[in-house]
This record gives structure tokens, sequence and C-alpha cells, in this order.
């Protein structure tokens, strides 16, 4: 070795173990830029009318607890282990209300939530569960789910109870879950007794049977009421009519879908740019969390988080919450007419269609279709410009997304599934239009 | 110099055939697919006149290069002599010619062919033979190595890659392939050429001209010592050094015995021909008589479904049965096929059409009289209305070549409803999947009562529009029995 090439080599090491030091460094710093995870910043809500409640404005929202595969292979079941760990850091971090339903994930999200929080003291949260007596209203079925949500839970009282998805079906289905077969009056008499601490419903369905729901309010004393709130459906579905309405009567309102099942984080490159660009240090998703928890009639806002980054991200928009000015609303509403351009189907993710009785994957398709939406995967026609690559990912990514045998082609439009929805999304009929857009992309007659 | 043109020549070959039957996306044989036309069997069958006169002409010039360069399963057992000889040098010695067992093979594998393409013939085949092989054991560890390339490109968000099934497509024909791969591996492990210079029937039609080839390797005695290195060396077992004679109508002219020949005392020329060797000794007859055995379609898994009990919970996937085959009167060939019986005669079950078939409808028989010719199954998938893979790739002239527009009013089958299936009858659910997928709209959704306009709908079928292709078979949303299936006709016909 001559002098020259040692020296080469002594410099490429130097600069090597240098570079190396600095990478070290500049993590560090970025990382400290992010900042620790707030513990005691959450805000809270109260209202003179429930008491000396005080919940937390992040909700946990038990309906996509994670899953783990099946150890024999037999679908999925839920990673109770990973539950526990999010239930805890929730609970460290100010969390304080946990919403579920006897019937989230396959039945058995009541179990799961029961077991991570037992853990912890009673009266460290506040937990809520829902009547979901929607396949068989007798009282004898509808009492026995209501039972056995405490021994799921294991508890002997439930904070938050809700009549689950009201509005579909109007005021007939109402009177036929609750009031004909007397449930209206056990649970009152149920509230009466402590072991229903807050009695209300959850909402899906339009204005004029909201309306009419809300005017048993004489009658009933509803603690509070859910119903569906994001910057889009703020104007576009009349959330806003429905917020007024609990206004106008101090009914404490509880937010779901503020965030349309992540639909409002999984937004086009453009939309996605827009917002970085006015706060390049928030993320997208907590625009939608600011907006469903600036009105004041909120008690709190409902995030399904599977994932822990997800939980963090939420903390840190709401440890404490910072309300949108107007002007920032004004920003989101206009955001909200481009997102709206985007022909994507309102499929939130939530699964109550499911199982389909002939085995298809129905999310997951409408799923797979707005990505590509969002994506610009669907072309128009052969002549775009992008055709053959957009072509490429659709079809490929749908066999990814999809098993075959789950594909839309074997949708034979039953209709079963569409009384679940509480999107209202028309499936049979969005399935077949997925499928005959495939059989275009397919034969290259698009 | 001679020996590396033909080992690189071969070489080329030799990957192009076998890429032929590993990609299952059927892109490449738009470049290689004449490899396959080229074949002189499935020329042969294909009445492709111009080849096979080429390739008997190529003969006459040079000698059997065919079974040195251009047959793959020639090829394969090179490889195999190749890993032989470095076990054991200088193997081979001089046998003579065993001239009846080649006869009895040509007769036994023409009267085959003869008789309308028979199981001995295509088990014969040469370039089937290695088909099989290739499709059914080299296939799977392609697709997955590319299903692995797929997983990676998944999760980096790349399309470069789709994954592909890898399943048995039939039993039989793989437990068939194995066999063939050991026997000829083995054969050729220890004798080089044996397989080639007995059984084989193209070798022994080939050697009947290869003795009065132009060219051939002449041993010049003046130069020769007589140190037995080309005996030694010569995978056909063709030179008999006492004599210093070649038997032509064995030697498949690799040039291996020129370049070992250290005195360079053999060339590559012309010589008139002269008389043969012509001993026969008796050896060890050769298995041929394989036996088949019958499958059991796979135990469909049962899993549990979920019981719809107080509450219907939310999520979850009910489960699926596993579609069961119908039993067909008539079994279904491909469009360009013309007739079952067009399609048996020229059909050497050499599984390249299996291979492609991109929608897993292309399975090989397990019939007897028909075992591993491919047949159309709808379990999997249907014959659908943009691919005619099958049609391009088939060298024998089995499947004609076939326009989409003309597969699209070629009549293969017809559908035939089977009420006791039939959804909208036994589960009381609206349906009429059958009819919103038949390509040619030959299905219509009729009430089930007639005068009752609100009874449930049940498909009708005009079976002049059907063409057969199976979407209304594979979509039908019973199980594992469909409520509809497709029939196959003798002959095609357009409609």
């Amino acid at each position: 070795m001559d002098r020259r090439s040692f020296l080469k080599i002594i410099g490429i090491a130097g600069t090597a173990a240098l570079y190396g030091c600095k990478q070290k460094s500049s993590t560090g710093t970025s990382h400290s830029e992010l900042g620790p995870v707030p513990t005691d910043k959450m805000t809270y809500r109260s209202f003179p009318t429930l008491g000396n409640d005080k919940v937390s404005i992040l909700g946990y929202g038990c309906m996509r607890w994670p899953t783990i595969p099946h150890p024999e292979g037999k679908g999925d079941v839920i990673d109770q282990d990973a539950v526990n760990e999010l239930v805890d850091y929730a609970i460290a971090h100010g969390v304080n209300y946990f919403d579920t339903a006897p019937v989230y994930v396959q039945g058995w999200s009541e179990k799961s939530t029961g077991i991570a929080l037992k853990r912890h003291p009673r009266e460290s949260y506040y937990i809520a569960t829902k009547l979901s007596n929607f396949s068989n209203p007798t009282r004898e079925n509808s009492l026995a789910m209501y039972r056995r949500s405490f021994e799921e839970l294991q508890v002997d009282y439930i904070d938050y109870y809700l009549l689950h998805s009201l509005g579909g079906g109007g005021m007939a289905n109402f009177r036929k879950r609750f009031v004909d077969n007397g449930m209206m009056d056990f649970l009152l008499e149920e509230r009466k007794a402590g072991r229903i601490r807050r009695l209300g419903f959850s909402f899906h369905g339009s204005q004029d049977v909201f309306e009419e729901l809300l005017a048993l309010h004489e009658q009933y004393h509803w603690d509070f009421v859910q119903i569906q709130l994001n910057y889009v459906d703020w104007h576009i579905a009349k959330a806003k009519d429905l917020y007024e309405a609990l206004v106008k009567r101090q009914i404490p309102g509880i937010i779901m879908e503020p965030l349309l099942g992540g639909r409002l984080s999984k937004l086009p490159d453009h939309i996605v740019g827009r917002l970085k660009q006015r706060s390049p240090e928030s993320s997208v998703a907590s625009w939608a969390f600011r907006f469903a928890g600036s009105p004041d009639m909120i008690l709190t806002v409902l995030s399904g988080m599977t994932y822990m980054e997800h939980l963090q991200d939420n903390i840190r928009t709401y440890s404490p919450l910072v309300p949108l000015t107007e002007e920032e609303k004004e920003f989101l509403y206009d955001t909200a007419k481009l997102i709206k351009q985007y022909p994507t189907i309102p499929c939130n993710d939530c699964k109550y269609c499911m199982p389909c009785p002939y085995g298809i994957d129905i999310p997951a398709i409408l799923l797979h279709y707005n990505k590509c939406v969002n994506e610009g995967s669907v072309p128009q026609s052969q002549q775009d410009e992008n055709y053959r690559k957009a072509r490429r990912a659709f079809l490929v990514g749908y066999d990814r997304s999809v098993p075959k045998l789950r594909q839309a082609s074997h949708c034979i439009g039953c209709n079963q599934c569409r009384k679940h929805c509480p999107q209202r999304i028309n499936i049979p009929q969005q399935l077949q239009r997925i499928d005959s857009f495939v059989e275009k992309l397919k034969q290259d007659t698009l | 110099m001679l020996r590396k043109t033909r080992i690189t020549l071969s070489a080329i070959f030799y990957l192009g055939i076998t890429l032929l039957f590993l990609d299952f996306t059927g892109t490449l044989h738009t470049w290689l697919g004449w490899m396959a036309k080229i074949q002189f069997l499935p020329a042969l069958l294909a009445l492709n006149v111009g080849v096979v006169v080429a390739l008997l002409i190529l003969t006459l010039l040079c000698g059997r290069v065919y079974c040195s360069v251009i047959c793959p399963l020639g090829v394969m057992q090179d490889i195999f002599a190749w890993f032989g000889k470095k076990a054991k040098k200088n193997r081979y010695t001089y046998s003579p010619e065993k001239k009846w067992l080649r006869v009895i093979m040509l007769v036994l594998f023409v009267a085959s062919l003869l008789a309308g393409g028979g199981i001995l013939a295509k088990l014969l085949a040469p370039y089937s033979a290695y088909g099989r092989i290739a499709g059914n054991l080299l296939a799977p560890v392609w697709q997955w190595g590319n299903n692995a390339l797929a997983y990676v490109a998944e999760r980096m968000d790349s399309y470069a890659f789709y994954e592909t099934e890898v399943w048995v497509k039939s039993s039989v024909t793989l437990a068939i392939a194995a066999a063939t791969l050991l026997l000829v591996g083995i054969l050729a492990w220890r004798g080089g050429r044996t397989y080639c210079n007995t059984i084989c029937p193209v070798g022994t039609l080939l050697g009947f001209v290869s003795r009065f080839s132009w060219l051939k390797p002449v041993i010049d005695t003046n130069k020769c010592i007589d140190c037995g290195l080309c005996t030694k060396n010569c995978k056909a077992s063709c030179i008999d050094m006492k004599t210093h004679q070649i038997d032509y109508s064995r030697c498949v002219s690799c040039m291996d015995c020129i370049d070992k020949c250290k005195k360079g005392a053999i060339s590559y020329c012309h010589k008139p021909a002269s008389g043969n060797s012509g001993a026969q000794v008796a050896e060890e007859k050769v298995n041929t008589g394989r036996r088949t055995f019958l499958t059991t379609t796979a135990v469909v898994a049962a899993s549990t479904a979920i019981k719809a009990q107080e509450k219907k919970v939310d999520g979850g996937l009910a489960a699926i049965k596993d579609k069961i085959a119908p039993e067909r009167q008539t079994h279904l060939v491909p469009p360009g096929a013309l007739s079952a019986r067009n399609f048996a005669q020229h059909c050497t079950s050499c599984q390249l059409c299996v291979s492609v078939c991109p929608n897993g409808v292309l399975t090989p028989s397990t019939d007897l009289t028909r075992l591993m010719q491919p047949e159309l199954t709808y379990e999997r998938g249907y014959c659908r209305p943009e691919c005619t893979k099958c049609s391009e790739v088939c060298p024998t002239g089995a499947i004609r070549p076939i326009t989409r527009e003309d597969k699209s009013s070629t009549q293969i089958g017809h559908a035939v409803w089977i009420k006791k299936n039939c959804i909208p009858l036994t589960d009381g659910q609206p349906c009429g999947n059958c009819a919103r997928h038949c390509p040619t709209g030959a299905i219509q959704m009729v009430p089930s009562v007639e005068g009752d306009k609100r009874s449930p709908k049940i498909p009708v079928i005009n079976a002049e529009r059907c063409i057969g292709c199976g979407a209304c078979e594979h979509l039908c949303p019973a199980r594992p029995f469909s409520a509809i299936y497709v029939e196959g006709h003798q002959a095609h016909k357009e409609i």
C-alpha cells in the first residue's frame, strides 16, 4: 500500500466515524423536538347535568381493538396483550372514557376491555356500553344482553349506557326495540337504582327522527347523546343541525366517527399537502380531532385507536385541546369540499355489515377502492395517461387486499348487509359497480 | 470448440424451454414460444411439415444434434450425466445397440398414437415428459420464489410482483412427473443417454436418419492409440474401440469424444456410411408400466361458522366451502381445440397450457382414458373472455390459435341448471349472480312460479347463446356444488 491510498482509507474511516456520531445526535434532537407524550395536560369536560363526572376529551372507542391470527388458523382473535398495553398507556396519559358494545369485534370487545380495565381502580375510568338488540329485540334477549355486559366487563355498575344505533328504521324501530318490550322502563329503573349512572343513545339517522327522539327528553331525560360529527359531515351530512339540537336542550354530546374510520387521515396527496402546509408539525388526523373537540357541548370524542402511534398522536392533540379558530374552521370546510370531489365510498370500516353470509369481505373491498380513488388508480378510460400503471395497481392491489373468493364478483345482491350499515351505503350496488369496473379493467374494455 | 458450441446452444434452448413452463405471466411466450413449436413430436402432431422436414434435414446433415441441443429431456439427462461423471470419471463403456427394444418401443408408440393418443404415447414423448417435470416440479419452486418477491414488493408498496397460487393441479400427474424424473435421472447418472437410445421413440426415429448423416465424428485409425478415452466418455455408449466403429444411430453428436481425444484422432467430418454393428444382448426390461392411482379430492377444511344466536356480532368472515367439481357427461376442452377427438389426437400432455393458464381452469385429467390431458374445470376460476393463453402456447395443434373475438363465439359446452342447489329456492335470497356475469347474456332470471311475479327468480339458460366459459358455475354462491354447471360438447361450434 502506498502512502496515498493509506491516507485515503484513513480519511474514509474518519469520515464514516464522524458520520456515525452525527447521525446519532441528529436522531436525538428530532426526538426531543416532538417531545414526550404529555401525561398531565389532557383536557377534561364536565357539565352540571352530569354531576361530578370529569371526562377526558379523548374517549377510547373499543370497536377496533388489534387482532392477531387465531393460533389454529380460524380467523382472528383479539390481541389481549396489546389491548392491555394500550389501555394502560391511555389511562396513564389521562384518558378515562372507554366505549364498547356487546357486538364489537365479533362480540369479544366487552370481555377484552373488561380484562384490561379490571387492572385499574374502578373509579379511575368511565365505562360505556350499549344495548345492541338489533337482531332479536325481545325483552328476554334484551335483558340477557344487558346482564351479560356486566359479566363481560366485570363491573357492578355501568357509567354510560346507550341504546345502540337509533335512527335507522325510524321511531317504529325505537318502539319495537325499547318501548314495546318494556326495556325503556326497565332501564330507567336501573338508572334509579344506580346500576346505570347515565342513560343515552347513539344515533345514525335523519334530522326528523332525531328531533322526535329528543322530544322524549322530558319523559326519559337523556343524560347524553352520541352523534357522528366531523368537518366533512358538518355541512354536508347536516351534523351541524344535530349538534345545535343538542345545544338547544343542553344535552352533552359524544362524538363518534371524528375521523370517519381513518378516511380523514388517508387523504389524497394534495389535500394532505394543504393541511400540512398550514401546520407542518401537526398530523393530518389532528385537524379532525381538534374540529370534533372544539364545540363546547361535547363531552368526549371517541377514537377507535388500534395502534399505539394513533393513541399517542391523539393524546398530543388533546393535551391540551387548542380549539379551532373561526378562520381555521372555514379552512376545514373548504378542505371538506375538496375531499368531496373524490368519489370515495363513505365506508368507515366499522364492520357492522360483517360477516357476509356468502363470505365476501365487504369493508376490505370498499377500502381498497377508496385507497385507489385517493391514489389516482381508478382510471376513467384507456386513454388516461397512467392507464397501464393504474390498472396494474388496482388489480394487483385488489388481489392482495381481498382473497379471490371474497371479492365483489361473488356478491349475489341478497341485501342482508344493507340494514346493518350505519352510513346507509347501498353495499350490493357499490360492490356490483366495483365488480363491473374490475371486469372492464381485466378485459381492457374501459 | 464444437463441444463448447453445442453446450452453449443447448443451454440456451434448455433455459428457454424451461422458462416457458415457469413463466406464469405468459409474457415470454411471445419471444420464446417457437422453442416449443420446433420440438419434433409436437410439430409432427401439429402437421407442421416445415419444422419436421427441417429437423430431418438437420439430422441428415449433422446427425442427432436435435437430441443434444433442442430436446430439453436430452439436455436434462446431460446435466444428470455430468454430475455422474463428477462422481466417477471415465465411467462409460461401449455396449451394443439393443435394436429390438428400440423398435418395439417405437412400434408401441406409433400404435398408441394411431389409436387416438393413448397413455403410452404421452408417457414416452420426450418433450412432454420434460414438460411435466418442469411444470409440476420446477414451477412450484419458481412460484414460491416469485411469491417471496411479491411479499417483499407488497411491503415496499410496489406492484412489480404479484402473488400466484401454488397448488397441485393433479397428484397423479405430479407422481408421474416425479417417477419420470427419478427413472430418467438415475439412468442418465449411471449410463448417460440410455433412455434416448433404448426407449425414446424420437431418438429411434432420428437414429434411422442419422446413420446416413453427412457430418459425423470419424476416428482416424492412423492417429488412434487405442487409449479408449473416447469410449469411456461417450454417454451414448456407441464407440466400439475394438473396431474403431461408431454407431451413428445412437450418436447424439455431442462432440465430447472429439474434445477428449488427446491425439486429435476424432474429427467431425463427412465419411461414407458403413455397416453397423448389430450384436444383440438382452438386458433388464425397463419398467414402463406405470401404475396410476386414484386421488381423492382434498378434504374440505371444516371450519366452524359463526352461529347467530342472541346477537349478530360485527366483523369476522364466514367460512367458505371449497367447490367440488360436478360429474360431466362430456369433459370440457378449451376453445381452439375444435373437438374432444382432435384434442385427444394431438395433445401429448406436455402441460404447457396447464402451466400458463392464469385462471386455474386447465388441469390434467385423472380419467384413465385421457390421463394427464388437460381439461377445463371451474372450481378455481373460469375461462375468462380476455384470455387466449393456452391457444397461443400449444405446440402440437391440440389447441389451435384463437382470437378473443372467435373465442367469444365458440361454444365448448352449455350451462345446465340444478334446481336443488339454487340459492333463491334453498335460502330464499335473491341472487342472479350467474345472469349478471354471463358474458354472452345467455342467462335470464325469471319468476320460479309462472304467473307469480313476486316468486323467487331463477335462472333460465338459452343454450344456443351459451359458450360454456363457466363464469356462472364458478361464481354461483351454492357450495360445495354449484347450482349451475357446464356440460361439455364433443365438437365445438360457432354460435
